[in-house]
């Protein structure tokens, strides 16, 4: 890999500092995401608490393969990005960018599958605000279940286009040889973004799909 | 070489942050924290203004029992929106972004912040949602009040409720970016020998309100998003028609909206705390203790948002533990207070304008603080709850606290930031009226409040009338006492005498560099082996 001449900003002593600092900042505005989805988890146990039985129902509704599957394309996507950015600090170009691009396609093929479930949920009426059947028995916690499912794995999925979109363009960077062992900040951070983004996913599965999986 | 060449060079200017670049373009575009700190003080005197004309409005409807400036319709939209201009669009950002983003980097030796760039979008996005907020008024205003209570503002408003909400969302993404630039150049950029606690008070109290703005303004983005969806697509999560709890609605507002008192008041203690030392020519009086105390308002702050709804349909248990956390509050806000009173001990003290301001804010504070007390008792709560009480002890803390110690910090870092001295009597005059205008507004609504008279409604029974014009004029005094200062600051921007590098004789790196500061600050970064405030006492003459 080619190495690059590297200046630090201005106002900081050394590219060290100017590395801990980018690191501080992703790390503070990741807690900011935290709290944003802390929001909505709250929300789900206030309502999972009013409304348990139909929350245990309506979640049958929930594709659990689909699910499942998806875990899985999420947690190899972070394999890629862990990959990425081993291969940045060891000057092993290709390792890097396979890792990128395989974040890319596993990424993506997570917001095809979701895409799906959100069509036939549409398809079911069970899209509040879209399309949802009122005439169903408990049809109040039901639209409630609804709203936080699609809230919440609806933000997870901004959230992870937005991923996608960063990791795109460090992949770019990475093919322009920007970065070398010595600076690769970029990288570094998006893959916090990205290890976020799975890990608020784990979350999510357990609670919207496995609610009522043991009967 | 002929030496009448030297004698006959004409007196230039040295090159500071304000002559080094010129062009509409340098200021739009800048990444110098000195200079955005300048834009942000534009448009927040800008805002503060809009948020003072409702004020202008709502007391001269009250000038009568009768409703009849204004319709009641208008009347809702005229609180609601002073208070949605004042709290998200001034207090909140006020000392942060203004003195923040200045004396910041200045006081811990560093050439910027961590992330100018990112400092500068702050700004942009402040700008974005205020254009929000005048979008909203320009179209018919909005009516929820500044909270937002759903079902009210996703079932039945029928005003310009998204345009508000798309307003604050994004004005607290540029508080949360700002935040968060603060807490990494606290952390990472200090000059060295520079210790956490030889730290001014100051960046302790910054650094508090941005672990505050990072923390809870998520949670207040994220509510507002709810009521957004929940009113576009008649969707329910807090309307019960629809399965949904509007009292959770309350809880997300409040889980912020109370910790956002925080970040409205810490940085103007911090602003004291500055202040008081310099004019009393002692140190502060148990530094330690006013750091601490500052990081347990920040930490008590996020747990006693239930005050806010003891009559809202919270149980009993929970207003009782709500109650005892809100007392605990007291305690560090206590601490604080003693501990200036206790720096001005045996002090030579001088009167200048900053040190009259922080002395009106200890005294105003106390008075905010106390009758906080009385209404997070329960019983009293009952009684005094959405009455004109709650609106007194709260611009007690915001008006007479939080707008005192920006005032006072405007004009004790004045020199630095325009490198001229603003005309010492004209400041102290304004001081007065401030000071007079205040409580003559203010006080008296404690009275009507204990007596009875709610809060946001238009028309009032004809005894409560006696009260409501000493108020009324009360505030037209106020309004003068906020107008003086921009004339005689804009003058003295122009024509003040020169400040020289350190008018108040102060400790703080700050005051090392030139006024007004050269574009980088330092020329070599400082090394510091004092602690703060490092004043000769009496002791020492001795
Ligand atoms: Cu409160």
């Amino acid at each position: 890999m080619q190495k690059a001449e590297q200046f630090p900003e201005l106002q900081y002593r050394d590219l060290d500092q100017q590395r801990e600092a980018a690191e501080l900042g992703m790390w503070i505005f990741l807690t900011t995401e935290l709290l944003l989805f802390g929001g909505l988890f709250i929300s789900y146990a206030v309502y999972r608490h009013t409304y348990p039985e139909v929350f245990a129902e309506a979640s049958r509704h929930l594709d659990t393969v689909i699910g499942t599957v998806n875990t899985g394309i999420l947690i190899i996507s972070s394999l890629g990005m862990a990959l990425a950015v081993y291969g940045a600090q060891t000057a092993k170009r290709k390792r890097l960018l396979f890792g990128l691009i395989a974040a890319i396609v596993f990424g993506t093929a997570f917001m095809v599958l979701k895409g799906i479930e959100y069509y036939h949920h549409y398809l079911n009426a069970e899209f509040p605000g879209l399309r949802f059947d009122y005439s169903v028995p408990d049809a109040k916690g039901k639209q409630v279940f609804f709203f936080l499912y699609f809230a919440m794995t609806g933000l997870h999925a901004i959230h992870l286009t937005i991923g996608i979109v960063l990791v795109c363009i460090i992949l770019y960077l990475a093919y322009r040889r920007r970065f070398s062992p010595d600076y690769y900040t970029p990288v570094e951070n998006a893959v916090l973004y990205w290890h976020f983004v799975d890990i608020i996913w784990i979350f999510l599965f357990p609670l919207l799909y496995l609610i009522d999986v043991h009967k | 070489m002929n030496s009448e060449i030297t004698l006959e060079r004409p007196e230039i200017e040295p090159i500071n942050y304000l002559n080094a670049r010129h062009g509409i373009a340098s200021w739009l575009l800048t990444t110098d924290h000195k200079r955005i700190a300048l834009l942000y003080m534009i448009s927040l005197t800008l805002m503060f203004f809009v948020g003072g004309f409702f004020a202008i409005l709502i007391r001269l409807e009250l000038l009568t029992p009768q409703g009849d400036l204004v319709t009641a319709d208008t009347y809702n939209k005229l609180f609601t929106l002073h208070g949605l201009v004042m709290v998200f669009f001034f207090l909140i950002p006020s000392v942060p972004t203004v003195l923040g983003n200045f004396i910041l980097p200045l006081m811990i030796g560093a050439k910027d912040l961590a992330f100018p760039r990112l400092n500068l979008l702050s700004w942009y996005l402040y700008l974005l949602g205020s254009a929000f907020i005048i979008w909203c008024l320009a179209t018919g205003g909005l009516d929820t009040g500044w909270t937002f209570y759903a079902p009210l503002s996703t079932a039945f408003s029928n005003t310009q409720v998204i345009k508000g909400i798309t307003g604050v969302f994004i004005v607290g993404f540029s508080s949360i970016l700002t935040g968060l630039n603060f807490i990494t150049t606290i952390h990472k950029l200090r000059a060295p020998g520079l210790t956490w606690f030889r730290l001014p008070l100051f960046v302790w109290t910054i650094y508090a309100t941005s672990m505050i703005q990072v923390l809870g303004t998520p949670v207040l983005a994220i509510s507002l998003t709810l009521i957004a969806v929940e009113r576009v697509f008649r969707v329910g999560i807090f309307d019960p028609t629809l399965g949904g709890d509007p009292i959770l609605f309350q809880h997300l507002f409040w889980f912020y909206s109370h910790p956002a008192v925080y970040i409205m008041i810490l940085p103007g203690m911090g602003v004291v705390s500055e202040v008081i030392p310099t004019f009393a020519r002692r140190p502060i009086f148990g530094y330690n203790f006013v750091a601490y105390s500052t990081f347990g308002i920040a930490f008590f702050s996020f747990l006693v948002w239930g005050h806010h709804m003891f009559v809202a349909g919270e149980s009993m248990y929970a207003a009782m533990a709500f109650s005892v956390l809100s007392f605990a509050v007291a305690v560090p806000s206590a601490i604080k207070v003693f501990n200036w009173t206790a720096t001005l001990y045996k002090g030579s003290i001088s009167y200048d304008t900053p040190m009259l301001y922080s002395l009106g804010f200890i005294g105003l504070f106390t008075i905010g603080g106390m009758t906080g007390l009385f209404i997070a008792s329960l019983g009293v709560n009952v009684h005094v709850h959405d009455t004109y009480f709650i609106i007194a002890h709260f611009h007690y803390i915001m008006v007479g606290g939080m707008v005192m110690a920006y005032f006072s910090g405007l004009h004790y870092w004045f020199p630095k930031i325009s490198g001229r001295l603003y005309p010492e009597g004209w400041a102290k005059l304004a001081a007065l009226i401030v000071f007079v205008g205040f409580n003559l507004t203010f006080f008296p609504q404690f009275v009507l409040g204990y007596m009875g008279m709610p809060r946001r409604y238009y028309a009032y029974p004809p005894e409560f009338q006696v009260l409501n014009v000493l108020s009324t004029a009360g505030a037209s005094i106020l309004g003068v006492g906020y107008i003086l200062p921009l004339i005689y600051m804009i003058w003295a921007w122009k024509f003040g005498p020169k400040a020289g590098n350190n008018p108040w004789g102060a400790t703080g790196l700050e005051w090392t560099t030139p006024s007004p500061p050269p574009e980088f600050n330092f020329d070599i970064t400082p090394v510091v082996t004092e602690p703060p405030y490092n004043y000769p006492t009496v002791d020492d003459d001795e």
